[in-house]
C-alpha cells in the first residue's frame, strides 16, 4: 500500500471512485434482478438525498453519526486493531449521555454540553476498555471480543431500559424525555437566529462537534507522540518495541479513544433528535463506521466525504423505499455491503490495470 | 423417573439440536483458517444458506432441493470471498464483514420481493422441512430404565442434518490429518512458501478450503431454517457465525476441542431457554437479558482466561504473494 507505483490522484481519487462505481453497478444489477428499474431507483436515491433543502439536512444528520463511528474505527485501525465493537460502544455511550441529560439536564445548555460529551466519551471508552485490555495483556482476539461486547451491550441496555430507566407508566423501553435545555440546537434554528432562512431538518450542532473531532483526530494521530506510537505499533509491533514503545499502552490508548469517539454518536442521535434514550438507537451505525473508515482511507478528510456518501445513501434510501415500495430499506444494507466489499476488500481490483496506464515517471527507490 | 433427570435429558437433547449449525459453521471456519483464510463471513453465509433453503423449499416443496440450493448459494459467497482474499489479496476481515452486511440486507430484500411479508418466508409445510426421525425401537425401549429414555430422548428424535453433522466431525478430522489434501491444506496455512516451492498451487488449495467452508455453511444455514426452525426469519443467525468462530479459536483450530466448545455454547443456549422465568434457589429469578447474554459472556471469559495465548495457523490472514 505504501509503495504505490501510481500518481497520488489516481490512488486517492480514481481508484476509490472506480470501486464505488462498481459497487453501484452491482447494486443496479440486484435491483434489475428484482424486476425494478435501476435508473429510476438511483434517480429517487439522489433526489431523496440532495434534491431539496430538507433532504440535504437529513443527509448531514445521518452523516454526523457516521463521522463519529468512522473516526472510531479509523483510530483503532491506525494501531492495526479491528474495532468491530463500535455499535456497542456507541450504544453504551448513549447511556452515559442519557444519564447526564436526565439527571443534570436542567443546567443551562453551555454547562450540559461538555458534561454530556464527557459522559458519552467515558461510557464509550469504558465499554472498549475490556476488549482492549484483553487484547493488550491476554492476546484475546479483539475482533471476537468486540463482537461479543456488541451482543453483551445490547442485552445490558435492554435490561436497563426495561427494568431501571423506563419512563414511569410507559410500556416502551425508553427513558423519559430529556429537559429542553439538554436538546442540541438544530442548524436551522441557529441559522434562523442569525436571520438566515433554512429548511427544517434534524441536522444539529453535533455536526460541528463531529468536525472538531475530525480535526482533533488528525492532530492526535499525526502530530502527537501518542499518535506516533499508535502508528508505529500498527505498522510493526516488533520494531516499535525496539524503539522503546509499549504496544500494550498503544493498544489501550487507541482503543479507549476509539470507544470514546463511538460513544459520542449519541450527542447527535439522542440529544439532537430523539431527546431520550430509545432501544437500538444506534441502528447499525457502528458497523457502517467500518465502511466509512475503509472508504476514507482512515483519514479524517476522507471520513467526512465517506460519511456524506453514506448519509446520502441512508436518506436517499428512505425516499427510494417510499417511492418504490418493492424496494425495502434493507436494500440500503445491500448497497452498503457492496460498497464495503469493493472499496475495502477488493480495493486492488483495478490497481494492476491502472498501473499499466499511469506509470509513475521515476520509480520510488 | 425423577423430574431433574428428565430435565437434564431434555437439556442435553436441546444441546445436540442447537449445536448442529454451530458445529457445521465452526468446522467451516476451521477448514478455511487452516488454509490461512480468515472467515468472519460465516454469519453471512449461514444467513444466505438459511434464506435460500427456506425459499427454495417453500417454492418447490422439497427440503432436499432447498439444501442443495443453499449449498450452491454459499459456494457462490465463498467464491466471492476467495476472489477478494486470494486472487486480489484483499483484507480478509473486511471481505467477511462485507459479505455479512450484504446478505443481511439482500436476504430480506429478496424475501420481500418474492413473498411480500416483511422479508421473512412463509411457514414451511411438513414435506418442505427436515423432520425429526424416530430411530427404530425408540418407543418400544422407552420403558427400559436409564438407557431407555436416553435412547428415546437423546439419541433418537433428531433431524437427518443433525445425524449427518455428527457423522461429519470424524470425516473432517480424517480429511485434515490423514489425507494428502489435508496435509497440504494445513501446510498452506503454516508455510505457503514451502507449498509453493513444492510446486503446488497455493491459490487453488486455498480456494478449495474456502469452498469446503462454503458448503458446510450452506448445510448449517439449511439446518437453521428447515430443520431447527420452520421458516426464514430476518437475522435468524443472531451471531451464531461469530460464536462458531469463537469456538474455533477456543478450540485452537483443532476439530475435537472446537466441537467441544460448540457443545458448550449450545449447552448454555439450551440452559438459557430452560432458565427463563425459573426462580433459582439463592439468586432468585435471573432477568431474561442476562440469560440471553450468557453464551457471549462465557465466550469472552473463556477466551480471556482459559485458552491462554492462542496460536493461529502461522500464515492466517496473510495473503500470499509469489516471489518474482
Amino acid at each position: 500500500m505504501a509503495q504505490s507505483k501510481l500518481p497520488g490522484w489516481v490512488n486517492a481519487g480514481l481508484i476509490p471512485a472506480l470501486n464505488l462505481l462498481t459497487a453501484f453497478l452491482v447494486s443496479g444489477l440486484v435491483i434489475l434482478a428484482m424486476g425494478q428499474d435501476p435508473v429510476k431507483a438511483f434517480g429517487h436515491l439522489v433526489y431523496g438525498a440532495f434534491g431539496y433543502g430538507e433532504a440535504i439536512g437529513y443527509t448531514l444528520y445521518y452523516a454526523t453519526n457516521f463521522i463519529f463511528t468512522g473516526l472510531a474505527v479509523a483510530v483503532a485501525f491506525h494501531c492495526y486493531l479491528f474495532n468491530i465493537g463500535g455499535e456497542g460502544q456507541a450504544y453504551l455511550g448513549g447511556l452515559g449521555i442519557g444519564l447526564v441529560c436526565l439527571y443534570l439536564g436542567d443546567l443551562p445548555f453551555w454547562a450540559v454540553l461538555p458534561l454530556t460529551v464527557l459522559g458519552g466519551a467515558l461510557f464509550g471508552a469504558a465499554w472498549a476498555a475490556i476488549p482492549a485490555y484483553l487484547q493488550a495483556k491476554r492476546g484475546s482476539h479483539i475482533v471476537i471480543t468486540t463482537i461479543m461486547f456488541n451482543f453483551i451491550g445490547s442485552s445490558v441496555m435492554t435490561f436497563l431500559l426495561v427494568n431501571w430507566l423506563k419512563r414511569p407508566g410507559s410500556q416502551l423501553p425508553e427513558t423519559s424525555p430529556f429537559p429542553e435545555s439538554a436538546w442540541m440546537p438544530k442548524l436551522h434554528e441557529l441559522a434562523g437566529s442569525l436571520g438566515i432562512e433554512m429548511a427544517h431538518s434534524p441536522a444539529n450542532l453535533a455536526l460541528v462537534i463531529a468536525l472538531l473531532c475530525c480535526v482533533g483526530v488528525w492532530l492526535f494521530i499525526w502530530h502527537t507522540r501518542w499518535g506516533y506510537e499508535i502508528r508505529a505499533v500498527g505498522r510493526n509491533p516488533d520494531a516499535a518495541v525496539y524503539s522503546g514503545i509499549s504496544p500494550a499502552r498503544a493498544i489501550m490508548v487507541s482503543m479507549l479513544l476509539s470507544g470514546a469517539l463511538a460513544g459520542l454518536m449519541g450527542v447527535n442521535e439522542l440529544m439532537g433528535e430523539q431527546h431520550r434514550v430509545v432501544i437500538n438507537f444506534t441502528n447499525g451505525c457502528g458497523f457502517v463506521g467500518i465502511a466509512i473508515a475503509l472508504m476514507g482511507r482512515n483519514h479524517p478528510a476522507g471520513i467526512v466525504l465517506a460519511s456524506l456518501l453514506m448519509g446520502a445513501l441512508f436518506q436517499g434510501g428512505a425516499e427510494l423505499a417510499f417511492e418504490m415500495p418493492a424496494i425495502t430499506r434493507d436494500m440500503i444494507w445491500t448497497i452498503q455491503g457492496l460498497v464495503i466489499l469493493f472499496t475495502g476488500a477488493l480495493e486492488h481490483l483495478y490497481r494492476h490495470r491502472l498501473e499499466r496506464i499511469f506509470p509513475r515517471k521515476e520509480a520510488p527507490a | 423417573m425423577t423430574d431433574l433427570w428428565m430435565q437434564l435429558l431434555l437439556t442435553a437433547d436441546a444441546t445436540l439440536r442447537i449445536s448442529t449449525p454451530l458445529i457445521l459453521a465452526a468446522l467451516a471456519g476451521l477448514c478455511s483458517e487452516r488454509a490461512a483464510v480468515i472467515d468472519i463471513g460465516l454469519e453471512g453465509k449461514m444467513l444466505g444458506g438459511a434464506f435460500t433453503a427456506a425459499t427454495v423449499s417453500y417454492l418447490t416443496g422439497s427440503a432436499w432441493l432447498g439444501l442443495v440450493c443453499a449449498i450452491l448459494a454459499c459456494l457462490l459467497l465463498a467464491l466471492l470471498h476467495g476472489f477478494a482474499c486470494i486472487t486480489h489479496r484483499g483484507n480478509q476481515v473486511v471481505s467477511g464483514m462485507a459479505i455479512n452486511i450484504v446478505v443481511a440486507g439482500l436476504a430480506p430484500t429478496l424475501g420481500h420481493a418474492i413473498f411480500h411479508i416483511n422479508g421473512d418466508t412463509p411457514p414451511l409445510p411438513q414435506g418442505a422441512r427436515f423432520m425429526a426421525l424416530t430411530l427404530p425401537g425408540a418407543e418400544a425401549l422407552r420403558g427400559v430404565p436409564v438407557l431407555g429414555p436416553i435412547y428415546a430422548e437423546l439419541v433418537s428424535g433428531h433431524t437427518l442434518l443433525t445425524y449427518a453433522t455428527f457423522a461429519l466431525i470424524p470425516c473432517v478430522s480424517f480429511m485434515l490429518y490423514k489425507t494428502r489434501f489435508g496435509l497440504r491444506l494445513r501446510a498452506v496455512g503454516e508455510n505457503p512458501e514451502a507449498v509453493d516451492t513444492a510446486g503446488i498451487s497455493v491459490a487453488w488449495l486455498r480456494y478449495r478450503a474456502v469452498l469446503i467452508a462454503g458448503a458446510l455453511c450452506g448445510v448449517a444455514g439449511a439446518s437453521l431454517s428447515t430443520a431447527l426452525g420452520a421458516s426464514f426469519i430476518r437475522d435468524m443467525t443472531a451471531g451464531k457465525g461469530y460464536l462458531a468462530l469463537a469456538a474455533m479459536i477456543f478450540g485452537k483450530w483443532r476439530p475435537g476441542p472446537t466441537v467441544t466448545a460448540c457443545l458448550l455454547f449450545a449447552f448454555t443456549d439450551a440452559l438459557q431457554a430452560r432458565l427463563q422465568g425459573v426462580s433459582l434457589p439463592l439468586v432468585g429469578e435471573i432477568p431474561v437479558q442476562f440469560i440471553i447474554m450468557l453464551p457471549y459472556v462465557m465466550t469472552v471469559i473463556l477466551l480471556a482466561g482459559f485458552v491462554g495465548k492462542v496460536t493461529a495457523p502461522k500464515a492466517d490472514g496473510i495473503p500470499y504473494v509469489k516471489e518474482r
